[in-house]
């Protein structure tokens, strides 16, 4: 195999990644506007979305299938609603916000390991006949012994990258506020930035704390780390090992989001609709699709910080490790299934609990928000550092892992 | 405390399991959780999981027996409308919604006029039930379930007979036709 046709099979194996995980996302997106009508429903012993359907060509049979179309109407309508264009402070500013909300929460996902090494040429055994030997055979010829990490970008600095392109999200929501020239946005858009700057200093402390627990800031090897198993019965996850840090990083996370504990930057009931009041139809859809979009992201950085990742517990590459029973070897394929089938089922999982906390609490006042920030979750980040840090160097002996 | 702050009466007083804040956020999280699952489960297992219900489709659990809903035509029981367009109805309503239109019925030597049109104009009726208490023939009363109001078009809120004739007695437990005393015009005769 030449040196060109390689590098061209490696960029068709990630452009297809690229493709599948870009598509996911919006999907998962799309289906989280469904699960947060209808979980909110149901924990207010309401019913939901339930009016949305398509109709079956020539028939009358509508399938509604529990409102499940109704994340395709709202698509539908935002694109068909009338593009309002105001007089803003800065055109182009204007123009760009949206897009630089959305595009550093698609950009963060990048660096998510999805699965673990996906070797194309194991996939299906090559032996015997029929189709899936021929498609083994196939992809034996093409890929050999070449493999892949199931990841768009597989960077050694996971961490730093996911902390320096979350920070400019930022920028969207004050270029909304600041060029969209009017006071509401204005306000809004102020109390974003500081709220934002805020909370990335908690969330960036909390995930040091994990840094130092793994001993890398490799998201993979950090996923591989939580295979294991810890005092033997506990799978080895982030979560058991640094679970003050959970909490301070889903509590961050969340602020980051700017959804309703911390919806001060667009709080409607003040601020019409904050930082994005002056826009309207998709550029609108384009806030509301990036707040979904970072709860997607929030909850598959929170599996594969403190949740095991993509694998189940116990689990690795090659196969189960169990506690008290040994190796389960499984092949290449059903791996690779079970992996990427857990890690959308953790996303959906942490996903709930976000829509759940939403859906629950009350919202902060101003300076509950910046008191809760600066004044309780800093020095508890700080100190749960400092702890972590001591215990590593006593129980580890300085080295990490 | 600050000594300028007033202690107003309603001033919250907090315990330290309410100071220290997370832990109450887990028991509200539990509260919420608990009812999502409760409900969760019940829809699963094919109960309904809401106080609510599909509104137009099915009929709300708190409508009176007695409620004055949409109009409806009583039929004799060959078919024909009792109503013998006397007209009672049309002038004791105050909002001037119902028209009628009658046609000579030969066949029928007790009731030689019919309506050959009977129209109510849902977007004026106020559903008072004046033209119930009036119809001398008890051959207009109104059904607990209300009419179906949205409407693309003025014109489609007015009912005609094929609208008033479709009743359903069973759904009217209050008033069963015919009557069982032997009240009714048909068991006199």
């Amino acid at each position: 195999m030449t040196a060109t046709s390689a590098a061209l099979l490696d960029i068709a194996v990630h452009a297809v990644f690229g493709v599948g995980v870009l598509g996911t996302l919006l999907g998962l997106a799309a289906f989280l506007t469904w699960v947060e009508r209808k979980q909110a429903a149901v924990m207010a012993d309401r019913i939901g979305a339930n009016r949305a359907y398509l109709r079956i060509p020539f028939t009358n049979v509508r399938l509604t299938l529990l409102g499940l179309f109704h994340g395709m109407a709202d698509g539908l309508k935002m694109l068909l609603k009338e593009n309002f264009k105001p007089v803003p402070y800065d055109r182009i500013g204007y123009w760009l916000a949206p897009w630089l909300a959305v595009a550093p929460i698609l950009l963060v996902f990048a660096v998510v390991p999805f699965g673990g090494r996906l070797a194309p040429a194991e996939l299906f055994s090559a032996e015997g006949s029929g189709g899936f030997a021929a498609l083994g055979r196939f992809l034996g010829g093409l890929f050999g012994e070449r493999s892949y990490p199931m990841q768009i970008a597989d960077l050694d600095g996971g961490i730093l990258v996911i902390l320096a392109i979350s920070g400019i999200g930022i920028l969207g929501a004050i270029l909304a506020g600041w060029s969209s020239n009017n006071k509401f946005s204005l306000l809004g858009a102020s109390r974003a930035a500081s709220q934002m700057i805020s909370y990335e200093i908690v969330m960036g402390l909390s995930l040091l704390g994990i840094v130092v627990v793994f001993g890398t800031v490799d998201l993979n090897a950090i996923v591989r780390q939580q295979s294991g198993a810890l005092f033997g019965v506990l799978p080895r996850w982030g979560i058991f090992l640094q679970p003050l840090t959970f909490l301070l990083f889903l509590t961050a996370a969340m602020a980051e989001n700017k959804r309703v504990p911390f919806d001060l930057p667009e709080c409607e009931s003040e601020l019409i609709s904050g930082y994005f009041t002056e826009y309207s139809a998709m550029k609108m859809g384009l806030f509301m699709l990036s707040e979904f979009l970072e709860i997607v992201v929030i909850s598959a950085l929170i599996t594969t910080f403190f949740l095991g990742g993509y694998n189940p517990p116990f689990m690795g590459d090659g196969g189960f490790d169990l506690p008290f029973y040994g190796l389960v070897a499984l092949p290449h394929l059903p791996v690779v299934a079970i992996q990427v089938g857990t890690f959308v089922f953790k996303i959906l999982l942490v996903s709930s609990l976000q829509i759940q906390v939403r859906w629950s609490l009350p919202r902060f006042r101003y300076d509950q928000l910046m008191k809760l920030g600066w004044k309780f979750l800093l020095p508890i980040a700080l100190v749960n550092l400092l702890f972590t840090v001591l215990g590593c160097w006593l129980f580890q002996g300085g080295g990490g892992g | 405390m600050n000594p300028a702050r007033r202690d107003y009466w309603n001033r919250e007083r907090m315990g330290l399991w309410e100071r220290v804040y997370i832990l109450e956020i887990f028991r509200g999280l539990g509260i919420t959780g608990g009812v999502f699952l409760r409900n969760l489960w019940r829809w699963i297992t094919f109960r309904r999981g809401a106080l609510t219900v599909f509104y137009p489709e099915e009929r709300r659990a708190d409508y009176s027996t007695r409620n004055r809903g949409r109009h409806i035509l009583t039929l004799r029981p060959e078919g024909t409308p009792q109503c013998v367009t006397c007209n009672l109805c049309a002038t004791v309503c105050p909002a001037r919604c119902i028209e009628i239109e009658s046609r000579p019925d030969p066949s029928d030597g007790h009731h030689p006029k019919n309506p050959a049109r009977f129209f109510i104009d849902y977007s004026r009726c106020i559903f008072c039930g004046f033209c119930v208490e009036a119809c001398p023939e008890d051959a207009i009363r109104m059904d607990m379930e209300v009419p179906n109001l949205p409407a693309e078009r003025k014109s489609d809120l007015w009912v005609d007979l094929d609208y008033l004739t479709t009743w359903k007695p069973q759904r009217d437990p209050a008033k069963k036709y015919p009557p069982a005393d032997g009240s009714s015009r048909e068991a006199r005769r």
